[in-house]
């Protein structure tokens, strides 16, 4: 079992507010782990500081053997790291097919001037581009939509759309943002499903998420936190008994 | 064929239409106005780029435009008989640079050549927007609106104030251009008519460049940018550089523009400066439509000519004042939009299949 | 020794307009989050207007008249051109405010022409001075400063203890919190265009006689204004008001060293250098300005 992403003692702290304190966890190539914790946790912190969007005030985040803590979001996401956004961030007046598309950039090389110039090697680079795009495409089923303006989606096939366009960066870690938020029952049905086929292609996956029957059919570890501190960090079954989780999200009574 | 061919060449015979019907019409004085507004569009293009794909706003530009053409008029105008023994004059001098030419009153002097003194100002402009377009674009909104107006201002500042740059009356005997043998830029014993096709002939060059940039990954990034540029980056596009680099190539065009119309007229003056030059360009860009190179274009051929041609007399500035409004109220997208090309097309579409089924 | 208290004199003067204009960037600014391109238009209709009006009526009057017109003329461009926006870009706001700036200024150069005009002076004439240790001051100075700062007091008593000041304060802290209180936004947005117009205007007036005022006044002034705006941290007006004196001896030593004709880089030079450096400002803190970002 190799790791793929390791956090070490990061934490993090805005004025007063101690987002992230001194957590430590590590996902395994090929898994997928869960990231819970009741509103306020600092799980989307958590997940920003990881790709890159803020930096750690202390910590290390080891990622394929590199220490990726302070380098910018593109740099991380070179490195192999794609992400979806809680509030769907899609690019708006641009069709499906080039959502998909921005999603390739990291897997190739066009430059200002080779796209100025429009050199044989950018048209044969922009071939290999749009039929990678086609292939995510029919994955998830959105072959019909290529031509529609991303934005005028319903949300679900945004949500779609959002995670086609990070399958495209073929990450070795895909990061998601509460992707169930909002979907129906048999939406979130499907997109468990949907994300089990996603790993069994052999990309590990790192989700923050609310819907805990999602989150335990799904996951194979599942991290808890709780005002920023790591409270959990086992299996789904063990977490499920453990009381310290349960006193998180049914309350204590010491008040 | 590519549609992006079919445009280009429907420009060019656009282009030859018109010259054909100003000879016909005997109407060929207008060829000055048209050539001049070629330029002008050059920069409107790259400015194009800027804000219109990667949502940078510059209020700046027609300070890249006056440095180039500053810095060419006053290297190919400038003196340098009195410091022919310095060595680094003699350097100048044995590398090719310089030449001896006769100026209007046909006395001697010895200057720059065009050429090197255009790309001398072409580099000088592409590393001032380099240096200053780090900081500057890192601003959003207001602070970089504020930014590059007082980019803009500066350089209007210095040019206004400094008296080796003939401080209000600008410079003038900046001598033609000669790109190729035969083929000049301004100049007194030139062709109007060569002129006019050269202008748009370098438009057609631009334009191409950027058209293929646009539909290049390198495109695709940029409208990802003005998109949403967190995604953008969490796709591993590094944002920062890119929008320096389009920063630095559309302030290249200004550049280009600045140097090629001054050796066209002649002259340069500090109005070529002024904020309401940049104001201008931008109204353009805003009414062209924002994300559309060919909307751009058209809008500068025709508010450039009117304004050249003087036909909106005293009222010149307010004009382009009450159209920025207007359009930005009521049209904030531009009046030439995909979606009006797009029902141009379906339009005939439908009429040519007919014609096939009947 | 006298030489540099003139200096500083001078200095202050122009701060003081400096002030005006950035605090009616402010007033704007705290209710829209709209920079508004055309603040230094205000100035010059104010003084424009005074100045013409002066010819039928006493002096205050016609001050008080040419106030009055510029804020109506701030309240209609409010609701013809930016009140039924809705949500509307930076840019766009960018580009219209831009555009009306324009619009004002060609306007006000078809009514008045290119020339120079200046109201007479409140007290004593362009030759009156006062003598204090050695230094020889205009009592329009005085006349500039003094109502400036009792205006600075007007307003902060206007924003702190009445309740119009105080929703508009609310408008400004939460937009969305202030319309479920019941508080018409929009009014309110249409109070501060008047407000900020008011104030450009007075400060036209009381330094047209020393500065003199020109149809192409705004646009300069509208940059300095946005210097001081920037460098007191946006939305801060009693820092603003420091930033306006310090840049306007800065601007006034600068003579010293520079040619004239250089004055404006330097003070834009210091802007894009605070922009570069603190975007917050120099009193501002880096977190209160992140939070007004998002």
């Amino acid at each position: 079992m190799t790791t793929l992403l390791s956090v070490e003692n990061l934490s993090k702290r805005f004025g007063g507010l101690q987002a992230v304190n001194n957590v430590s966890f590590s996902v395994t190539v090929g898994s997928i782990k869960a990231l819970i914790g009741p509103n306020g946790a600092g799980k989307t912190t958590l997940f920003n500081l990881i790709s890159g969007v803020i930096a750690p005030d202390s910590g290390v985040i080891n990622f394929c053997g590199d220490q990726v803590q302070g380098l910018r979001p593109h740099q991380v996401a070179s490195r192999g790291m794609a992400r979806t956004f809680q509030h769907i961030r899609l690019f708006p007046k641009m069709s499906v097919l080039e959502n998909i598309m921005i999603g390739r950039h990291i897997h190739s090389r066009a430059g200002f001037v080779a796209g100025m110039l429009n050199i044989p090697y950018t048209w044969s680079e922009e071939k290999r581009i749009r039929e990678k795009a086609h292939e995510i495409l029919s994955f998830l089923e959105l072959e019909s939509l290529a031509d529609i303006e991303a934005t005028s989606l319903s949300y679900g096939q945004q949500r779609n759309v959002e995670l086609g366009r990070a399958l495209a960066c073929e990450p070795k870690l895909l990061l998601l943002d509460e992707p169930a938020a909002g979907l129906n029952m048999s939406e979130t049905a499907e997109l468990g499903s949907l994300i089990s086929r996603i790993r069994d292609t052999g990309i590990t996956v790192l989700i923050v998420e609310h819907d805990m029957t999602l989150v335990m059919e799904i996951s194979d570890e599942i991290l808890v936190l709780s005002y920023g501190k790591k409270i959990a960090d086992d299996k789904p079954l063990a977490v499920q008994s453990n009381s310290e989780v349960i006193n998180v999200y049914l309350g204590e009574d010491d008040a | 064929m590519s549609a992006k061919l079919i445009q280009i060449l429907g420009f060019a015979v656009a282009i030859v239409a018109i010259q054909i019907f100003t000879q016909l019409t005997d109407n060929s004085f207008h060829l000055t106005q048209l050539t001049m507004t070629a330029y002008y569009s050059l920069l409107v293009v790259g400015l194009c780029m800027l804000i219109g794909y990667a949502g940078q706003i510059s209020l700046g530009h027609a300070g890249f435009f006056a440095i180039g053409g500053y810095i060419s008029a006053f290297l190919t105008t400038h003196d340098l008989t009195a410091m022919k023994g310095k060595p680094f004059v003699a350097l100048l001098s044995k590398l090719g640079f310089l030449v001896v030419r006769k100026d209007t009153y046909g006395a001697e002097l010895l200057t720059f050549h065009p050429w090197p003194a255009c790309i001398l100002s072409v580099c000088t402009v592409l590393i001032v927007a380099y240096v200053i377009g780090g900081p500057v674009l890192k601003l959003k909104g207001h602070y970089l609106a504020m930014a590059t107006l007082g980019f803009g201002i500066i350089i209007y500042r210095i040019v206004l104030g400094t008296s080796s740059l003939g401080a209000a009356d600008g410079i003038s005997g900046v001598p033609g251009f000669t790109i190729i043998p035969g083929v000049m830029i301004g100049g007194s014993g030139s062709g109007k008519i060569l002129n006019y096709y050269v202008a748009w002939g370098i438009l057609i060059v631009g334009m191409t460049f950027l058209l293929n940039l646009i539909s290049s990954r390198v495109g695709r990034a940029l409208s990802a940018i003005h998109g949403a540029e967190d995604a953008a980056e969490a796709m591993g596009i590094p944002t920062a550089n890119y929008k320096l680099k389009v920063f630095v190539l559309s302030a290249g065009f200004a550049a280009v523009a600045g140097v090629l119309l001054t050796h066209y007229n002649g002259s340069i003056g500090p109005s070529e400066a002024s904020v309401m030059k940049s104001v201008r360009y931008v109204a353009i860009v805003a009414i062209g439509g924002m994300t559309s190179l060919w909307g751009a274009i058209s809008m500068s051929l025709i508010l450039n000519y009117f304004s050249l041609r003087g036909s909106f007399g005293t009222y010149d500035d307010a004009v382009f004042g009450v159209i920025l409004i207007l359009i930005m109220l009521f049209a904030p997208d531009g009046l030439i939009r995909k979606q009006v090309l797009g029902d141009l097309k379906y339009f005939f579409k439908r009429i040519t299949s007919k014609e096939v089924a009947s | 020794m006298e030489l540099f208290l003139q200096y500083i004199v001078a200095g202050v003067t122009y701060g003081t307009i400096y002030a005006i204009v950035a605090i009616g960037f402010n007033i704007i600014y705290n209710t829209t989050g709209i920079i508004n391109f055309a603040q230094g238009e205000f100035v010059m209709l104010g003084g424009m207007t005074a100045f013409t009006l002066k010819e039928y009526l006493p002096l205050p009057v016609a001050i008080i008249s040419a106030v009055i017109i510029t804020m109506i003329i701030g309240a209609l461009i409010e609701i013809v051109f930016i009140r039924w926006l809705h949500k509307p870009s930076v840019l766009r706001m960018i580009i219209i405010t831009i555009g009306l700036s324009i619009l004002i200024r060609e306007t006000a150069l078809h009514v008045w022409g290119e020339g120079v005009t200046a109201l007479p002076y409140f007290t004593g004439t362009s030759v009156t001075s006062v003598n204090l240790g050695g230094v020889f001051i205009s009592p329009q100075v005085f006349w500039a400063v003094g109502i400036s700062s009792i205006m600075v007091i007007l307003l902060g008593i206007f924003f702190n203890f009445t309740l119009l000041g105080k929703q508009m304060r609310a408008c400004s802290a939460n937009r969305e919190a202030a319309r479920l209180c019941g508080i018409s936004t929009q009014n309110m947005v249409t109070f501060s265009f008047m407000l900020s117009a008011a104030i450009g205007a007075l400060g036209g007036c009381i330094v047209s006689p020393i500065t003199y005022v020109q149809y192409d006044s705004g646009s300069q002034l509208a940059i300095k204004g946005f210097t001081v705006a920037i460098l007191g941290g946006l939305g801060n007006s009693t820092a603003a008001v420091a930033a306006a004196m310090i840049l306007g001896i800065l601007e006034s030593f600068s003579i010293w060293a520079l040619p004239a004709a250089y004055k404006d880089v330097v003070s834009i030079a210091i802007m894009l250098i605070i922009l570069f450096v603190k975007p917050s400002g120099l009193f501002g803190n880096a977190a209160a300005a992140r939070l007004k970002e998002y």
